[in-house]
């Protein structure tokens, strides 16, 4: 059937039916419903601006939108074709941005919030599954992956192996039959991109695969997705199916002698499953716990057989690089950094989300420029790159280019491109506890010094933090973090010490501030602050007296009033009713 | 408890007895029953040929897998830092202050369950929280508390529940 026009609705959480909904409600009181078709897409910016809606052909861009918008957007929009200025994008943001996000270049997430990703048809008529076709009727697998290696794509998932070589590597490999895996266990903290590749763009990521079979030589392919994503794990089986019944998956494709078929398999919640021996153990039906390599999983993977492990992203570029060709995407980037990358911004910026730019932007650039600054122009202080192993980068860094390389030399990673963004209200001790925290619920226990000395580490961390301090404290750190990385077997071991050994390189201060001034810069760690009335200021209105939950604040009505430090459990809650800002905390 | 091991069956039957179907059915087992116990474990055991203290070592390496019964709903706060550093702390004193019990417990009436999670890729709304299969993000003291004041409604409204622990 054709339609008028179409609009796209997108979001990540529950309010998004509610809004789509409401829309085919109004659409259909109005009698458009056979004129104007709903879809629904995954997330254009993963939610950053809410519930978003596209309307095309002209595709205006309308954000953060509520079920009543939606009527409105149908009856103004659709029935009378007058765009609803206020709620289009640009015009809608809480405060002036500079200018917007050009900076971006889309070749991974070309496609996402933009089609159907329950219609197989839409792919294809964005070049989907061309770059299959060409592959098995025109060239050898040889000559794909001499596309792969000129086009100097590396691993997405962290560590920036090179492609081409890995795939090599399971190409000459012994042993039948070959596999290839597919890592969707996005558990980095901050990290999305993949899920919204996978709920955005299915079919590219199994294209990719698909082609990565061709070149190694394997007939069977396993996708592991976590069990925390539902939504992606259902786009891609139905994705699956529906590549199936085109004959894109199974036997002899394209009519040619290559057969290839792709099983889901779920996670259970292991953030350790990430790391690629694990996953593979969590595939096989055990504890997913990591072994040492070599061999690697080229020469022993999946049942001991050789088998290709790549990341979401990496296949996601694989037909994109096929089509246009190894060089056009080696034409962007820095030279040991080829193509482009996701980045997931969170945190203390103005607009989060997911952004693709050019692999050697600025820091600044990526904060500023694309991310619009700071939250309520408050001052930067340092951005953790690459999941909960990576290192915090403060200021004199942010004109450094983004690569591989760069990231490593300042202690930190690419990891899988989270940005966590902090600003001054940030404590950098606070993060560094938080992060150890993290990886020491998650280390699987297999290696002893992971397992312990995260533990110790995160009992020192939380002294400093309350207060409890002791001279040495930051020497031992260091030398834990030492024997951490020395005696563990995978990247989360090797990776744990880093958020605390890179606060203590980049803000020792703060440390030594918590440590021997009993004090928290930032003014976050609770043992450490104390809340203040200012009696010039105070209009003696009660309101802070009668919020607290502990009685702790004294005063007549109309006098300045008085907060008792040994009550007070600092919770904060006198600061945010004060009405005249006279409570403050330091 | 034979009907409960007849779905147990049949999900068994569903993914075959191979090894690598041992966390795929331990998985939809648990979410059919809200959590495993000692006699699903040892039905698992017994169809995959496997040693119970196998199918318990597996069991119990896995988060989303509980050996311990759940509320009827079960809040999943995310943890991680996105959330954390955009005022996660605050939310997570709101819902316990709210639901009167710590994280990691059930309410008294079995009505709700207060676990964690790790990152469940919405951090651009941060701080972010799933009730059951829904995400809810953006949160505030005061969303949380409007949000688990409409469950408790809803609940009422269809006669089934008293609403949450007082």
């Amino acid at each position: 059937m054709a339609y008028r026009a179409h609009i796209v609705v997108s979001g990540v959480s529950a309010e998004t039916l509610e809004v789509k909904s409401a829309l085919l409600e109004k659409l259909a009181a109005l009698g458009l419903n056979e004129e104007i078709e709903v879809r629904e897409a995954s997330g254009v910016t993963a939610g950053g601006r809410g519930v978003e809606a596209v309307v095309y052909p002209d595709a205006t861009h309308y954000a953060n939108l509520t079920p009543e918008d939606a009527a409105l957007i149908a009856e103004e929009h659709l029935f009378k074709g007058r765009p609803v200025e206020s709620l289009i994008f640009e015009g809608l943001t809480v405060e002036p941005l500079p200018e917007p996000a050009t900076k971006e270049v889309r070749v991974v997430l070309r496609n996402v919030g933009k089609i159907d990703p329950g219609e197989i048809d839409d792919y294809i008529a964005e070049d989907g599954y061309a770059a299959l076709g060409r592959a098995l009727t025109e060239m050898t697998p040889n000559d794909v992956l001499e596309v792969v290696k000129t086009s100097g794509l590396r691993g997405r998932g962290g560590a920036g192996f090179p492609t081409w070589l890995k795939w090599s590597f399971a190409q000459k490999a012994s042993g039948t039959p070959k596999y290839v895996v597919c890592n969707g266990d996005e558990g980095d903290p901050g990290a999305f991109m993949n899920r919204r590749v996978l709920e955005g763009d299915p079919h590219a990521v199994i294209e990719g695969m698909a082609l990565a079979a061709y070149a190694i030589g394997a007939s069977q392919g396993y996708f592991y997705v976590r069990a925390e994503y539902p939504i992606a794990i259902r786009t891609l089986r139905l994705a699956i199916e529906q590549a199936r019944n085109y004959g894109l998956l199974g036997d002899n494709i394209f009519g040619t002698d290559f057969s290839f078929d792709l099983e889901v398999r779920m996670g259970a919640g292991a953030f350790v499953c990430g790391e690629e021996t694990a996953l593979m153990q969590s595939i096989e039906g055990k504890r997913g716990q990591p072994r040492t390599r070599p061999p690697f999983p080229a020469a022993s993977g999946l049942w001991g057989k050789p088998t290709n492990i790549n990341n979401v992203e990496t296949y996601a570029n694989v037909p994109q690089i096929l089509l246009k060709g190894g060089e056009w995407f080696a034409s962007m980037g820095t030279e040991k950094s080829k193509g482009t990358k996701t980045f997931a911004i969170a945190g203390k910026v103005k607009r989060t989300g997911l952004i693709e730019v050019p692999l050697g932007i600025t820091l600044r650039e990526i904060i500023f420029d694309v991310g619009g600054g700071i939250l309520n122009d408050k001052a930067y202080k340092a951005v953790q790159t690459g999941g909960p192993m990576g290192g915090c980068i403060p200021e004199k860094y942010l004109d450094m280019p983004v690569d591989y390389e760069s990231l490593a030399s300042v202690g930190s990673i690419m990891g899988s491109g989270g940005f966590v963004v902090m600003d001054e209200e940030t404590c950098m001790v606070d993060i560094a506890r938080f992060f150890m925290e993290f990886v020491q619920e998650e280390s699987c226990g297999k290696c002893v010094p992971c397992r312990v000395g995260t533990a110790n580490m995160l009992t020192v961390l939380n002294r400093i933090c309350e207060g409890e301090g002791r001279p040495g404290d930051i020497e031992t750190l260091e030398e834990l973090g030492k024997q951490v990385i020395a005696g563990s077997l995978c990247g989360l071991g090797k990776g744990a010490p880093g958020p605390v050994l890179s606060t203590i390189e980049h803000f020792r201060d703060e440390y030594e501030a918590h440590i021997y001034e009993k004090t928290c810069p930032a003014g976050v760690c609770r043992a450490l602050i104390e809340y203040k009335v200012d009696p010039e200021t105070c209009i003696g209105c009660t309101r802070c007296a009668r919020n607290c939950p502990v009685n702790a604040i004294a005063g007549a009505p109309r006098e300045a009033h008085v907060i008792d430090p040994e009550i007070c459990i600092r919770c904060g809650i006198c600061e945010q009713v004060c009405p005249v800002d006279a409570i403050s905390h330091a | 408890m034979v009907e409960v091991l007849a779905a147990t069956d049949k999900i068994i039957d569903a993914h075959g007895t191979d090894r690598e179907a041992l966390v795929e059915i331990l998985r939809e087992v648990n979410d059919e029953g809200g959590h495993l116990t000692k006699e699903h474990l040892q039905r698992i055991a017994e169809r995959t040929n496997l040693p119970l203290s196998e199918v318990y070592s597996v069991a119990s390496f896995y988060t989303m897998i509980s050996l311990e019964p759940l509320g009827r709903h079960v809040i999943r706060l995310c943890q991680d830092a996105p959330c954390h550093v955009a005022g996660g702390r605050e939310v997570w004193e709101a819902i316990e202050q709210e639901l009167g019990v710590p994280f990691g417990k059930t309410t008294l009436d079995g009505q709700w369950s207060l676990l964690t999670t790790s990152c469940i890729g919405a951090c651009a709304v941060g701080p972010v929280m799933m009730v059951d299969d829904d995400i809810f993000g953006n949160l505030t003291p005061d969303k949380v508390r409007e949000i688990i004041a409409r469950y408790r409604q809803d609940d009422l409204a269809r006669g089934d529940a008293q609403g949450g622990a007082a």
